[in-house]
């Protein structure tokens, strides 16, 4: 009974999860062990020094990698079988726009691909561009935008088929602080509107903790989760919330967390 | 417009230095004919007897200009002494070949980027075509086609196609290989088919690619084309006419139609960079 209760709920679903590549210098473990639930609405990020799997895990999610054992399942299906049902949004560190496509043709891509009719297109391509401000940018070319914008219309792109899920590896970690900032708002407020559930890799602790309803620390060699952090902070966050007690204790969690699973390297 | 005082100043100096070469390369002929004649020449007279000799062995730049000048406009487009009439026969020939060639060029890279087989395989053979010397394949060529009844604009064109698919194969095998890792997860998240990704992604993206080939590949054409001329014993072309010319020691001949090739060439290829600007600018690609 409980067991019915819990899935319902529950999008993603990883259990003891491991993924190891075989290099020329011996195997390498990229996850080990790995299992985690995520419910629906939930805006779950991945924190952790490189080579601790975050992104590797973000992959297996969206069948870009396959798990070498344990089970994983994404919308009650396999991951693959759920990425074939186009089940989720794929956000990339780079915007990755074509360069020969404009605003609007970048966001319509997914939409061609999976055989919208030319009408809906139009439709959801204005609504997505609106939900992520850039609204009268549809006919320009992405040179002719900042990174910020070019970065905003990556996920204009990813919301465009309206997936229930999105994911998202550091799609800001080119960007500088304060366009940073600003989307980290833009984000939420997107969230909010939107109810997806939402999984983000990222290398800054303000920027999990601000974000997150569920932080998971990761740690490197072998790739393996070291804590998974409920955050109680309420769902509306002005950016200031990032000077509160509760947010630096929160932080400071994760700053534990990471530091744990370093060893004495830190 | 600053780049034109450069580019006289180079000119001039080209010119100057043909011009000396000339005199220098035709004395020889002109103290022959005096010591046969039994007579002193003086300097000036040399110099005057060099640039203006019938089969000389550099002809001059003014004997070339006028030997292009009357080859172009002197004559009916229709006669054989027109250059203008060598000039389409090779130029169609060239265009046929070139078609052929960017065509199956286009078709082994596909297979190529999609075939693993086509992969392993085919890229050597591509290149070890490439290593053997045209002119020992066009007269094969000629000869095979002839004996199958095939003769004329073909046989020529097939010699043409065969040294210009090359460099449309490397480059669009580059440029259909271009987008990166990210760019082609992304499409599998999707759930893009191969033929979403080819149309959406690789084709567009090796465009920059491929004009940079057709670049090269259309002069490739021109000198197969002229070079298909040479063992038919063509009465036409401009490959006929240097052959001819050189038949008969008609250098103002050879170097006219060298000429006529070199023009030719360079407006193929502005053609195409003109073709390049247009299509990337619709595309977007130029800013």
């Amino acid at each position: 009974m409980k067991d019915t209760m819990v899935s319902a709920a529950t999008v993603i679903e990883a259990s003891d999860l491991s993924l190891t590549f075989d290099t020329n210098d011996g195997p390498v473990h990229a996850l080990k062990d790995v299992s985690l639930s995520i419910a629906k609405g939930e805006f779950v990020s991945f924190i952790g020094p490189s080579g601790c799997g975050k992104t590797t895990f973000l992959r297996c999610i969206a069948a870009l990698e396959t798990p070498t054992a344990g089970t994983l399942t994404v919308n009650g299906m396999s991951a693959d079988a759920a990425r074939r049902a186009r089940a989720y949004g794929y956000v990339f560190q780079a915007a990755g726009l074509y360069p020969w496509r404009t605003i609007a043709g970048n966001v319509r891509l997914p939409l061609e691909i999976m055989g919208f009719s030319k009408s809906e297109q139009a439709e959801r391509v204005e609504k997505v561009l609106a939900l992520v401000d850039l609204e009268g940018f549809g006919k320009k070319f992405p040179w002719q935008l900042s990174g910020g914008m070019q970065q905003r219309a990556s996920i204009a792109r990813a919301l465009a088929f309206d997936a229930d899920i999105l994911l998202m590896d550091e799609p800001f970690g080119a960007l500088d602080e304060i366009v940073r900032d600003h989307l980290n708002e833009e984000l939420l407020k997107l969230w909010a509107r939107t109810e997806k559930t939402i999984g983000f890799v990222t290398h800054s602790i303000p920027e999990a903790v601000y974000l997150s309803t569920k932080i998971v620390v990761m740690s490197p060699r072998p790739g393996r989760i070291t804590d998974v952090i409920e955050s109680t902070l309420p769902k509306e966050r002005p950016l200031d919330i990032r000077d509160s007690a509760e947010f630096i204790a929160i932080a400071h969690r994760v700053r534990e967390g990471l530091r744990a699973g370093h060893g004495d390297e830190v | 417009m600053r780049s034109v005082l450069p580019i006289l100043t180079v000119l001039g100096a080209i010119v100057v230095l043909w011009y000396g070469a000339t005199v220098w390369l035709n004395a020889q002929w002109t103290y022959d004919q005096a010591a046969r004649a039994g007579v002193e020449v003086s300097l000036p007279e040399v110099v005057t007897d060099t640039l203006s000799q019938e089969r000389p062995v550099l002809p001059a730049p003014h004997q070339v200009a006028g030997g292009l000048w009357d080859g172009l406009l002197g004559q009916k487009v229709t006669s054989k002494r027109s250059l203008v009439y060598h000039g389409w026969v090779t130029l169609s020939a060239t265009l046929l070949g070139f078609a052929i060639g960017t065509g199956a060029g286009i078709l082994l890279a596909v297979g190529i980027v999609h075939n693993r087989a086509m992969d392993m395989s085919v890229m050597p053979w591509a290149i070890a075509s490439q290593t053997i010397p045209i002119l020992a394949i066009a007269p094969m060529v000629i000869v095979v086609l002839a004996s199958l009844g095939i003769t004329g604009l073909l046989p020529k064109a097939m010699i043409s196609a065969y040294l210009s698919f090359f460099p449309v194969v490397v480059g669009m095998v580059k440029g259909l290989r271009s987008p990166d890792h990210m760019q082609l997860d992304q499409m599998r998240t999707y759930n893009a088919t191969r033929g979403q990704m080819f149309w959406k992604l690789r084709l567009p993206a090796s465009m920059p690619y491929l004009f940079a080939s057709l670049k090269v590949s259309v002069a490739a054409s021109l000198v197969g084309a002229i070079v298909g001329e040479l063992p038919a014993g063509a009465s036409s072309g401009l490959g006929a006419r240097l052959l001819s010319g050189s038949y008969y020691g008609q250098t103002i001949q050879i170097w006219s139609a060298l000429f006529t090739a070199a023009i030719l060439a360079a407006l193929l290829v502005m053609i195409i960079g003109v073709l390049e600007r247009r299509t990337l600018k619709r595309m977007g690609m130029v800013r």
